[in-house]
């Protein structure tokens, strides 16, 4: 079978040739009406487009048309304006868990932040008052210091020492006292290479030769009190002395400079005097002393280092 | 026709009221939809490339009215994507239930490159990086809003068989 047979063809067996395919007159009328329309608006959107750059002539008349939508717009801002704030409101609850869960974390990670600012606020004043401490009047003349921090505080009551983040390699050594801005701790009682232990004032084998900042005459010795950790006595004051409640406690030193010095140097504040008594059955006064150290809270101290060694071991 | 062409008319007028007002204030998961868009490709679809070019061109107009963004960028823009609907609907998308969709998905993306590549001509800010990331879900935004647009479209203006289309065999000699 021909395969330019004609639909006549194929319909009537007619041998009749098709004329050469021409589009229709209204084909041709149609196409040429579609160019010209598609161009004009392609030229006149360009030539919008250039008078909007070159001149300002069209700007009024946006400005009048953008006036005339203007009603329009919001009518039509104020019939979606409830749909947008239904719309708002479920995609607020969408995100609600999610957004719940990352301002937890945000608020863990300021809680965190906040707590190491207050950290550093408290370390920052502590470290102050030590400076000023060993700048002041009050700080010990023979000696150097040594600051530290406490790695680990009093394990309970009848455990009063404490571990401190200094060792020989520091050039601590045993018995060296251990001192805060605001009086004395103890002193070192082992010494590793890079720590040392510290038993302090309240331990029941401490004592400390001591004496009342305002009656001299009135000497003792500081020692562990019944009261609890945070109490102390002056104990071996003779009766004729006069102490006084708020009398200010310190450190005796080596009056004298005796076969045995006293390992403390003197004018160190322990406490104060909280209470006085005595009665007739007793050799010395009953002094109780309230350490001005909180041995609870103790976070960095500094150790006192001779700067002429002992020789002794 | 003349009523076709109004009625179109008054409704891509308020698809681009509504398109400057609200829809380019929506944000839905880094998407906006534009119903003008997608109403443009369902007249365009319906009733040919004149139709298509010119509603475009109307509806460009007055979207560059409305936000006041330079005159004729939107309307050149759309005047090309409603013509080229347009040609599409007469030839071969004539009855292919897929075309408004083909259509509309083929023309967001072509129309985002083409409003970059005029802004970038014009000298304006032409962010790509925003704007192809939002093309994902704007692209997807469009097609949802296709079905119930085209049907509106077909009711408002229905099809119409073309003059010069021919109807029937013409049988020769």
């Amino acid at each position: 079978m021909p395969r330019n047979r004609s639909v006549r063809v194929a319909a009537l067996g007619s041998s009749v040739q098709r004329s050469a395919s021409q589009p229709y007159p209204s084909q041709k009328s149609s196409a040429l009406k579609r160019r010209i329309v598609v161009g004009v608006l392609v030229v006149l959107a360009l030539a919008l487009i250039t008078v909007s750059f070159r001149a300002s002539g069209l700007t009024a008349l946006q400005d009048t048309g953008a006036t005339v939508l203007r009603p329009f717009q919001v009518a039509s801002d104020r019939v979606a304006r409830p749909f947008q704030d239904a719309y708002d409101w479920f995609a607020g609850l969408v995100h609600a868990k999610s957004e719940n869960a990352a301002l937890r974390k945000q608020v863990d990670a300021l809680r965190n932040q906040a707590f190491r600012n207050q950290q550093a606020v408290q370390e920052n004043t502590m470290l102050r008052a030590e400076l000023r401490y060993v700048d002041g009047p009050r700080f010990p003349q023979d000696y150097d210091y040594v600051a530290t921090s406490v790695i680990a505080p009093p394990q309970s009551r009848f455990d009063q020492t404490m571990v401190i983040d200094a060792g020989s390699n520091f050039g601590i050594r045993r018995d060296y006292p251990v001192v805060t801005p605001d009086g004395l701790v103890g002193r070192v009682t082992r010494v590793g290479k890079t720590v040392s232990q510290v038993m302090l004032l309240s331990d029941e084998s401490s004592a400390v030769s001591a004496s009342d900042q305002n009656h001299p005459g009135a000497t003792g010795i500081v020692k562990h009190g019944q009261g609890g950790a945070d109490t102390l006595i002056l104990d071996r004051v003779d009766k004729s002395q006069t102490v006084a409640v708020g009398d200010p406690v310190i450190t005796q030193g080596s009056p004298g400079n005796g076969l045995l010095p006293s390992i403390y140097p003197r004018g160190i504040a322990i406490g104060s005097v909280t209470s006085v008594g005595q009665n007739d059955t007793d050799l010395y006064k009953q002094i109780q002393v309230q350490p001005f150290v909180d041995f609870s809270s103790l976070r960095s101290v500094l150790v006192l280092v001779p700067k002429k060694p002992s020789t002794a071991p | 026709m003349a009523v076709d062409a109004l009625k179109a008319g008054v409704v891509l007028f308020l698809c681009a009221v509504v398109q400057s007002s609200v829809l380019n204030g929506v944000d839905l998961l880094g998407g906006t939809p534009d119903i003008v868009l997608v109403a443009l490709v369902a007249v365009a679809l319906l009733r040919g490339s004149i139709f298509g070019a010119v509603l475009g061109f109307w509806a460009g107009l007055v979207l560059d009215t409305a936000t006041l963004q330079t005159l004729g960028v939107t309307a050149l823009l759309l005047t090309i994507a409603g013509f080229w609907i347009g040609r599409y609907g007469e030839t071969t998308a004539r009855d292919r239930t897929h075309a408004p969709f083909t259509s509309v998905l083929v023309v967001t993306f072509l129309l985002t490159i083409g409003g970059l590549l005029l802004d970038y001509v014009l000298g304006e800010a032409a962010p790509a990086g925003p704007a192809f990331a939002s093309l994902p879900m704007t692209v997807v935004l469009n097609l949802i809003l296709t079905l119930p647009v085209y049907a509106v479209a077909r009711r408002l203006v229905p099809p119409r068989e073309p003059a010069d289309r021919a109807r029937e065999v013409q049988l020769l000699g």
